[in-house]
């Protein structure tokens, strides 16, 4: 019988420390796929940021650095220029991306910088127990936002995919959503092309995964997953915000 | 680049900083502009890419310490520098380089503080440089040049060092002498064998381990066991690369001790003694971690007092007393860093003769 799913070469048969529900273990099966069918696996170079995704080495068989929280971009510049033939992508949570990581984001993106970044959208610091990220929702509540977002205070929930658009050097950026067997196959698509602009060099591209935690939310995975559906979808429009191709 | 210089030429400290790197093989310079250092990315965004180099300027010197950490473990040879409100800035990425056995090159050319203090000389950063500065209990390799061509030297070691022990190193120096110009002799790079850098990461190849560059250890005694063997390496670089002066010290009954910019103002209050007839003698750290502790211990057999100097309020002068012999004495003249506080040699000349005087074994000097 012929096999018609099976793990990625570019991840190790391991079980993840993953929480049930996480789409987490989804976006790194769709990195794994992508670094396989464009025949990567010996030229890719992952940068790991701090927050659930932090033991990246642990299920890519592939090799990596470890970034301080928020500084992947950096170090994956870094990285790039010293090895300019290799491929390099971060692995970002919100916190680390949009919060104590925006400079470093924003440059590298500014800069054109020939990396991918896959960036986890879950509203919230999944590591640290769920406290407000810069992309809750208004009236989210979280262990630091316990009467609700207020965004007279705190300001409104980033929309990263759009925001990195506006930038020159972004070649590509997309918003994608892992809730259904179709939103994971157009995901699929677009981090292949993520990594497909990288390996054409034609700039910095950007995947911001809507994903969910249904730990910090204090949810079952299957309303956490309508969650992202009924809330998360609404406030951040799926989409490719820019692609190169088109211009 | 230079390798087949030998004459003279004459350049800014600063520069000669930079002509190291390139002669050292630096493919990697990332940094943010901060006076007194400006002259370093200056010149290597002009010749590091006609060498194949990447110069970039950073957002931050975060974003500096971050991309130097990223090329480092990539395996290439990378530098940054800044001063004081930007070595803050980068502790921690150097804590995250020291965690992650990384090596890397880092110059500092102090200004005063804290805060945004100013831009004249200061020394006031030993404790940073030399204590690690970053979190989590570590040290950096740290040379001290006092002259443009220990600026040139020392940058070249630093590379070496580096990359030898797998420990990010520093050039500490201050404006004085990351500004000012002497004649030095560019050499070409001393031939040093170093091991494969291995552990990089380069893409995993087929039938080859997965390399990993992480500070992050949360195996049972892992960590403790990472601290062990760094505490070891630390020792090995105590007993094989510590680099100090000496200058007029085997008869010496005062021996004033200081690095950088001050052992030169030092040295030439030492000859001004010498010539009064006094039995002085200098004894200038070049490393300043590992501290040339056994130049400290076998001097103090014999001489029982020591002056120490420094732009600071005193902070080398905790690791001169722990060096020396207990019976020996050690004596401080500091003057913070500040616009006006740079210390004339005969000011220094006074401070020794005052300390002499009062020593009991120096040798009768009338003046
Ligand atoms: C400088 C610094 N500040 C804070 C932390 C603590 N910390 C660890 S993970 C994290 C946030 C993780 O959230 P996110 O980036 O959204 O990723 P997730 O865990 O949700 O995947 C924080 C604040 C840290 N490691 N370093
Ligand atoms: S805490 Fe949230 S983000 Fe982290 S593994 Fe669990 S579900 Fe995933």
């Amino acid at each position: 019988m012929k096999q018609v799913f099976t793990r990625p070469d570019s991840l190790k048969d391991v079980p993840t420390h993953f929480c049930p529900g996480c789409n987490h273990g989804t976006v790194h099966r769709l990195v794994g796929e992508a670094i396989d069918d464009l025949g990567l696996r010996s030229e890719t170079i992952g940068v790991a940021s701090v927050g659930c995704s932090v033991f990246l080495y642990g299920y890519f068989d592939i090799d990596v650095i470890e970034a301080p929280h928020g500084r992947a971009p950096a170090v994956a510049t870094g990285a790039k220029r010293a090895r300019p033939d290799r491929i390099v992508f971060t692995y970002q949570g919100d916190g680390d991306l949009a919060a104590i990581g925006m400079s470093e984001i924003i440059h590298s993106a500014n800069r054109g910088e020939d990396i991918t970044v896959i960036f986890v959208n879950n509203t919230t610091y999944g590591m640290t127990g769920g406290q407000m990220a810069p992309t809750t929702l208004p009236g989210q509540k979280t262990s630091t936002s316990p009467y609700g977002r207020d965004v007279a205070k705190d300001g409104a929930p980033f929309k990263m995919a759009e925001l990195l658009s506006g930038l020159d050097g972004v070649a590509f950026s997309a918003r994608v959503a892992l809730n259904s067997p179709k939103n994971v196959l157009m995901a699929q698509k677009a981090i292949k092309t993520a990594f497909q602009y990288q390996v054409e060099k034609k700039g910095f591209s950007f995947i911001e995964a809507l994903s969910s935690c249904p730990t910090n939310w204090g949810m079952s995975p299957l309303a956490a997953n309508q969650r992202v559906v009924d809330e998360m979808i609404p406030y951040f429009p799926l989409g490719t915000y820019k692609n190169r191709a088109d211009l | 680049m230079n390798s087949a210089v030998t004459e003279k030429i004459f350049v800014k400290g600063n520069e000669a900083v930079a002509m190291a790197a390139l002669e050292a093989g630096c493919r990697c310079y990332f940094g943010y502009p901060i006076t007194p250092q400006s002259d370093i990315p200056e010149y290597l965004s002009r010749e590091l890419p006609k060498t194949g180099g990447e110069f970039l300027q950073a957002e931050s010197e975060i974003g500096a310490i971050n991309m130097l950490l990223g090329a480092s473990a990539a395996g290439v040879r990378a530098m940054t520098s800044s001063s004081g409100p930007g070595i803050s800035l980068k502790q921690e990425g150097i804590s995250y380089m020291a965690g992650s056995e990384l090596p890397g090159v880092i110059v500092d050319i102090m200004r005063q503080g804290p805060g945004l203090g100013g831009i004249d000389a200061s020394q006031a950063d030993y404790f940073q440089a030399t204590r690690g500065g970053g979190h989590g209990g570590y040290r950096i390799i740290v040379l001290a040049p006092n002259s443009v061509q220990e600026m040139y030297d020392l940058t070249m070691q630093a590379f070496d060092l580096s990359d030898l022990y797998r420990i990010p190193a520093m050039v500490l120096a201050d404006s004085v002498i990351g500004q000012m110009k002497e004649s030095i002799v560019a050499n070409p790079r001393p031939v040093v064998e170093l091991p494969d850098k291995g552990w990089a990461v380069r893409g995993r190849q087929e039938g080859t381990e997965q390399n990993v560059v992480k500070s992050l250890k949360l195996g049972d005694g892992e960590m403790e066991k990472f601290h062990w063997m760094m505490h070891d390496r630390y020792q090995l670089l105590a007993d094989k690369e510590c680099r100090w002066e000496e200058y007029l010290t085997d008869d010496a009954d005062l021996i004033v001790t200081a690095f950088g910019s001050t052992s030169r103002i030092s040295k030439t209050a030492v000859a001004m003694a010498r010539e009064a007839g006094m039995k002085v003698g200098l004894l200038r750290p070049i490393t300043l971690f590992p501290f040339p502790k056994r130049a400290y211990a076998a001097l103090s057999e014999h001489c029982k007092l020591f002056l120490d100097i420094e732009l600071s309020t005193g902070q080398m002068v905790d690791d001169v007393r722990l060096s020396v012999a207990r019976d020996a004495e050690v004596a401080f003249y500091g003057r913070p860093p500040g616009a006006g506080s740079l210390p004339t040699p005969e000011e220094l000349f006074e401070q020794i003769a005052r300390h002499y005087r009062a020593c009991p074994a120096a040798t009768e000097v009338t003046l």
